[in-house]
């Protein structure tokens, strides 16, 4: 391997891409050779570095130097005074923007250890920081139940919503003997304001592939589907370049490693229904019929994709595989709490400092997470709520910040982790507009199946835009409860189930604000 | 032995089979769980959420109609909660349906009504969100109206489950998501084969037939036209039950007053061409019996079964007996032989038809079916239309005095009545197929292998001078797929049929169970018109349609004999292929004016 004085991350994303990140690059090394640097200065690709800035950002190693918003005309600066001379720009530091400097504890991520460090498109990225090994120690060393035992006794559970711990899911489905069976990745990531897993598979497909592997390897599935929103272009593209990887190098395919164990994996693309995130929808998609959910049971686990068993997980989850194989559960357990051990991939956004993706241990409070990662309050801003949890979640106001991001602690207030979506909310914005971009949210996305959904949907819509225009009296908010109560009984699936979390929070810790508005 | 499990309903122990659902075991011990979109008949497509219930140990309800029962659970149907449930959720449904039930064709039988009613909601509860839509009057046969559908999915399940015709789906999303047909081009313009299954099922009053009665009292009070009625087999059986009288009630007496009170000219009865179906259809199997014909004979009474059949099977239309049905050879005689008999210019007779079947309006309209110059059949009514208009004229069905038909075209045998039910134009057949094989009347008359509801029923029938006649009966479409596709296999590989006279019928339980038949037309009920047919057939003084007497004279005064060039012309027809997607004709088929 060469080696570099320096290497310079271009993150590679949609918002990079829109700002001429492609034309960016050639000037960068052109602008480096024209120096006769390209020998010691390393320019890589890679996914997401890690922390949300505007434009083009780079990070310089081993200098720890990070850059947003760099402009072609930047280029010549920035390689005169950093490269040649060693002086970092600052002007277009990240730091310069507040007094915050994003926590990039590398050593304490799992599921991201190498998102923003190696190269995406690079098998051998993957492989050189230890990737597959994991991958080959299943195959070799282990049985598929000790593998099922491992993920359960880690305690793993699933990162998609409704947090059931993998291990037993897997559980159900290994021992059942039937000609084919099936691993399901869960990449239609539809919860608004989530978008954790677009940068797990942007950042590290390689690592989503191998733990889905192990899965399958697992339970005994000898082909895997990727099942992934079609508006996420990127991920599109390097898992299938990582799977066509994976196929060159025999990690997977027929006879993998001389084990006898044969595997493919292949990608679906979904058409963007918020509800073929609900797994049995999914799998209904994936035959090629409409995202209408099935009734439970049987669970997917025993009848699931061509009424074959299939495991559906979330990216996220199985993400986590690996390093629990590789390190052991024990390993894994260390950290998070004893009841959701591990650690959670957050996205951060609303008016935060700095919003954007962290991986910090389960069991971080809400407050450590927006204000340590979020870099705290946008300047000049004051906290009013998060909403937790994406639509499907509940507000929690400043007087909750303090709870424990884990599974039961978060019961505690009816709230869910959900999909780790934070959104922070300013004293300034009306939690009653949030809520009535929330239910036409859920309005728009109502698969139309059940009776309860799909008026309760439209029901509720309707007299939150009458709420909103200041029409509304306190009956009808009393009226959405009840209606949002009968849908979390009766609707088929939890989509309909979903609305009554958001709005009894709503109701709970901001009932000033009905007040006010339908006082008007 | 299926295995049992212990549950207890609102603190009542039952032992029930573990393959049962909840609604199913709370059915069978007469615990009635309310609900609105599940059916015993078909398997839940659990869109409603009514039939929701409290389990003890989980955390939210769950639907009865599809979660399993399981050992040792406790179940309450009846709570403070669960009562508020259903009630918000009603009102949600009616806030999306058009609310019209003192006009609407389902009232006092809709079961979205009957549940609000149970249920007591207050209907301007909530406001209204119903974004009406144009209704779909396309089809001859059914009219679809989106504004009183409440998304059940009964329709769809019975279309494309039990009858395969896949003609409706659900389609958008939402808020807007609605049943609709391919491309949304109306069902005219859609594989719908008119059976009326979904008019059947249809909770409320979003699928109907299309209403001829108007248009019927107008010939009627017309003082020029002379109006002669028909009414077919099933009828008969079927009538009493919405005034009072017990399921299955055999009226055929009270309905040839009923008719005439209302005032048609001439009280015929389908029965008699019934009996002629079988002179002509059956000397066309005993001709290809003779002949040692390989490809099998199959009937033509059921017009549903006859589009169905363009539609998928147009390959084996030669293989169709081109026997027009009851229905139509009565059209056709109305306003020739009857017209000849009488001195009646045809011109004047209007000839109407009382059907279990809403597919005979399609079948009534067909461009080939007016071989007596005119269209052959003016108005089809069904079954539920006429029960409409004995009310609207106010008479007192269950008391009316009986009064007999007029005669000519009326006259009918056991083997006629028993047409209403599945295997019954079978087993007429092979009683007259036997004397005109044989020449010996056939000793015993009942025939029980092609009777009963099974979908697909096999016999086989030793004739002497023959050998053994094999024979199968199918009745939904589902199961005429089932029996088409074994014929089609097998003349493809043997070049032979698995049997030589096939009976197949659009409707389960065949016309009984047809789409037409008044509300609440449930398989228990439809067995039990079925045993009012078989039980007509025995008492009557004659059981084979060779021996009817008014189709003797038929013969002898008019059609010559049985496919005689006249009775080709009036009597048989021809077949047509159709577009599997919208099922208009694609070409004909077959010949015009022979017999297969």
């Amino acid at each position: 391997m060469k080696f570099y004085r320096s290497h310079i991350l271009v993150g590679i994303n949609e918002t990079s891409l829109q700002a001429g990140v492609e034309e960016f690059l050639r000037s960068l090394r052109a602008e480096l050779s024209k120096h006769n640097l390209q020998e010691e200065v390393n320019v890589l690709e890679t996914g997401p570095l890690g922390f949300f800035g505007r434009g083009i950002c780079l990070s310089v190693y081993p200098d720890n130097v990070n850059y947003q918003d760099v402009k072609l005309d930047d280029i010549p600066e920035l390689v005169e005074e950093h490269f040649l001379k060693g002086r970092p720009v600052g002007r277009l530091m990240l730091d310069t923007l507040g007094k915050f400097t994003p926590k990039f504890d590398y050593q304490n991520r799992i599921v991201l250890r190498n998102s923003g460090l190696i190269d995406p498109e690079s098998i051998d990225e993957y492989i050189g920081t230890g990737g597959y090994e994991a991958w080959e120690k299943v195959l070799t060393q282990m049985q598929p139940i000790e593998i099922v035992n491992e993920v359960k006794k880690s305690g793993l559970q699933g990162r998609g919503g409704a947090g059931f711990p993998a291990g037993v899911k897997w559980s159900f489905t290994a021992p059942i003997d039937a000609p084919q069976k099936y691993v399901v990745v869960n990449a239609d990531e539809g919860e608004p304001g989530t978008f954790k897993d677009r940068l797990i598979m942007e950042g590290d497909p390689h690592q989503l592939l191998e733990g889905t592997m192990i899965c399958a390897r697992a339970v005994g599935a000898t082909k895997a589907w990727i099942y992934i929103r079609g508006e996420y272009k990127l991920c599109i593209e390097r898992l299938q370049n990582a799977i066509n990887q994976c196929r060159e190098y025999g990690i997977i395919g027929e006879n993998i490693f001389d084990s006898g164990f044969d595997l493919d994996i292949e990608i679906k693309i979904g058409a963007g229904a918020y509800v073929c995130g609900e797994e049995t929808a999914l799998i209904e998609s994936l035959e090629g019929n409409r995202g209408h959910p099935r009734w439970k049971p049987p669970f997917p686990g025993v009848e699931g994709l061509w009424k074959a068993p299939t495991v559906v997980n979330n990216v996220e989850t199985l993400a986590n595989v690996p390093y629990i194989i590789k390190e052991g559960a024990d390993a894994y357990r260390k950290r998070g709490t004893p009841d959701s051990p591990g650690t959670k991939v957050y996205t951060i956004l609303g008016d935060v400092a700095h919003p954007g993706l962290c991986e910090v241990d389960m069991g971080t409070t809400l407050r450590t997470i927006i204000n340590e990662h979020g870099g705290g309050m946008k300047k000049g801003f004051r906290f009013k709520a998060a909403l937790v949890g994406g639509a499907a979640g509940v507000f929690l106001p400043e007087a909750r910040l303090d709870v424990s991001m884990d599974h039961s602690s978060l019961k505690e207030y009816a709230a869910v982790l959900g999909s780790g979506a934070i959104l922070v909310i300013n004293e300034h914005q009306s939690i009653v507009d949030i809520l009535w971009s929330i239910l036409k949210f859920f309005r728009h996305e109502s698969c139309g199946k059940c009776a309860p959904c799909r008026n309760g949907c439209q029901q509720l819509y309707k007299l939150i835009t009458k709420i909103k225009k200041g029409n509304g009296s306190m009956d009808d908010v009393e009226l959405m409860l009840t209606i949002a109560e009968t849908m979390f009984a009766t609707s088929f699936c939890a989509l309909g189930q979903s609305p009554v979390m958001v709005i009894r929070s709503a109701v709970e810790y901001f009932r000033d604000e009905f007040i006010a508005i339908t006082n008007k | 032995m299926a295995k049992t499990v212990n549950i207890w309903i609102d603190g009542q122990h039952l032992e029930v089979p573990d393959s049962m659902t909840i609604i199913e075991a709370a059915d069978k011990h007469g615990v009635y769980i309310p609900r609105l979109c599940y059916h015993p008949d078909l398997p839940p497509t659990a869109n409603c959420g009514v039939c929701v219930v409290e389990i003890e140990g989980t955390p939210a309800p769950k639907r009865a109609c599809c979660t399993p029962v399981n050992e040792g659970m406790k179940i309450t149907t009846n709570s403070k909660k669960l009562r508020s449930y259903r009630k918000t959720l009603v009102e949600m449904i009616l806030s999306n349906h058009d609310v019209t039930c003192p006009t609407c064709v389902a009232n006092n039988k809709c079961e979205l009504q009957i549940l609000a009613n149970n249920l007591g909601v207050d209907p301007e509860s909530l406001p209204t969100i119903l974004d009406r839509q144009p209704v779909d009057e396309s089809s001859l046969s059914i009219i679809r109206d989106v504004n009183k559908c409440i998304s059940c999915g009964r329709c769809i399940t019975v279309c494309n489950e039990v009858q395969t015709v896949f003609a409706i789906t659900m389609t958008d999303r939402g808020i807007g998501s609605h049943v609709d047909t391919p491309f949304g081009m109306g069902m005219a313009n859609s594989p719908c084969v008119n059976c009326g299954q979904c008019t059947v099922y249809c909770p409320t009053g979003a699928l109907r037939e299309r209403g001829e009665i108007d248009l019927v009292w107008d010939a009627i009070l017309d003082p020029d036209k002379h109006v002669i009625v028909q009414e077919a087999p099933s009828v008969r059986v079927s009538l009493g039950e919405d005034f009072g009288l017990p399921l299955g009630a055999v009226t055929p007496k009270k309905m040839y007053a009923a008719l005439r009170k209302i005032g048609f000219d001439s009280v015929m009865d389908t029965n008699f061409t019934a009996d002629l179906t079988i002179l002509e259809e059956g000397t066309e199997c005993v001709a290809k019996l003779k002949a040692g014909e390989k490809r099998p004979l199959i009937t033509s009474c059921s017009p549903g079964w006859i589009k169905f059949m363009e539609t998928y099977y147009p390959d084996l239309a030669d293989c169709v007996s081109t026997a027009k049905s009851p229905m139509s050879m009565f059209g056709v005689l109305s306003k020739t032989y009857y017209a000849q008999e009488n001195n009646i210019d045809p011109a004047k007779i209007v000839s109407v038809a009382i059907m279990p079947c809403t597919a005979k309006k399609f079948e009534a309209r067909r461009p080939e079916l007016r071989d007596s110059g005119f269209q052959d059949t003016d108005y089809v009514l069904t079954t539920r239309e006429l029960i409409r208009m004995i009310k609207e004229a106010g008479i007192d069905f269950a008391n009316l005095p009986e009064e007999e038909p007029d005669e000519g075209m009326s006259f009918y045998s056991g083997a006629g009545t028993i047409f209403g039910a599945t295997g019954g134009v079978m087993e007429a057949a092979i009683r007259s197929a036997y004397f005109l094989v044989t020449g010996e009347e056939l000793q015993h008359l009942d025939i029980e292998a092609v009777r009963g509801l099974q979908g697909v029923k096999e016999a086989a029938i030793e004739v002497p001078g023959f050998g053994e006649v094999r024979v199968a009966v199918a009745h939904g479409l589902s199961n005429a797929r089932i029996v088409m596709d074994r014929v089609r296999e097998s003349l493809a590989t043997t070049g032979e049929s698995p049997w030589h006279f096939i009976e197949i019928m659009a409707c389960p339980g065949g016309c009984v169970g047809g789409g037409g038949q008044p509300y609440g037309n449930d398989i228990a009920s439809r067995a039990r018109r079925g045993l009012s047919l078989y039980e007509e057939d025995r008492s009557l003084p004659v059981r084979q349609s060779h021996k009817n007497p008014e189709v003797v004279k038929i013969y002898e005064r008019f059609l010559g004999e049985p496919l005689s060039p006249l009775a080709l012309k009036l009597l048989h027809t021809y077949y047509f292929k159709r577009s599997v997607s919208d099922g208009q004709v694609v070409e004909q088929v077959t010949e015009k004016h022979t017999a297969h």
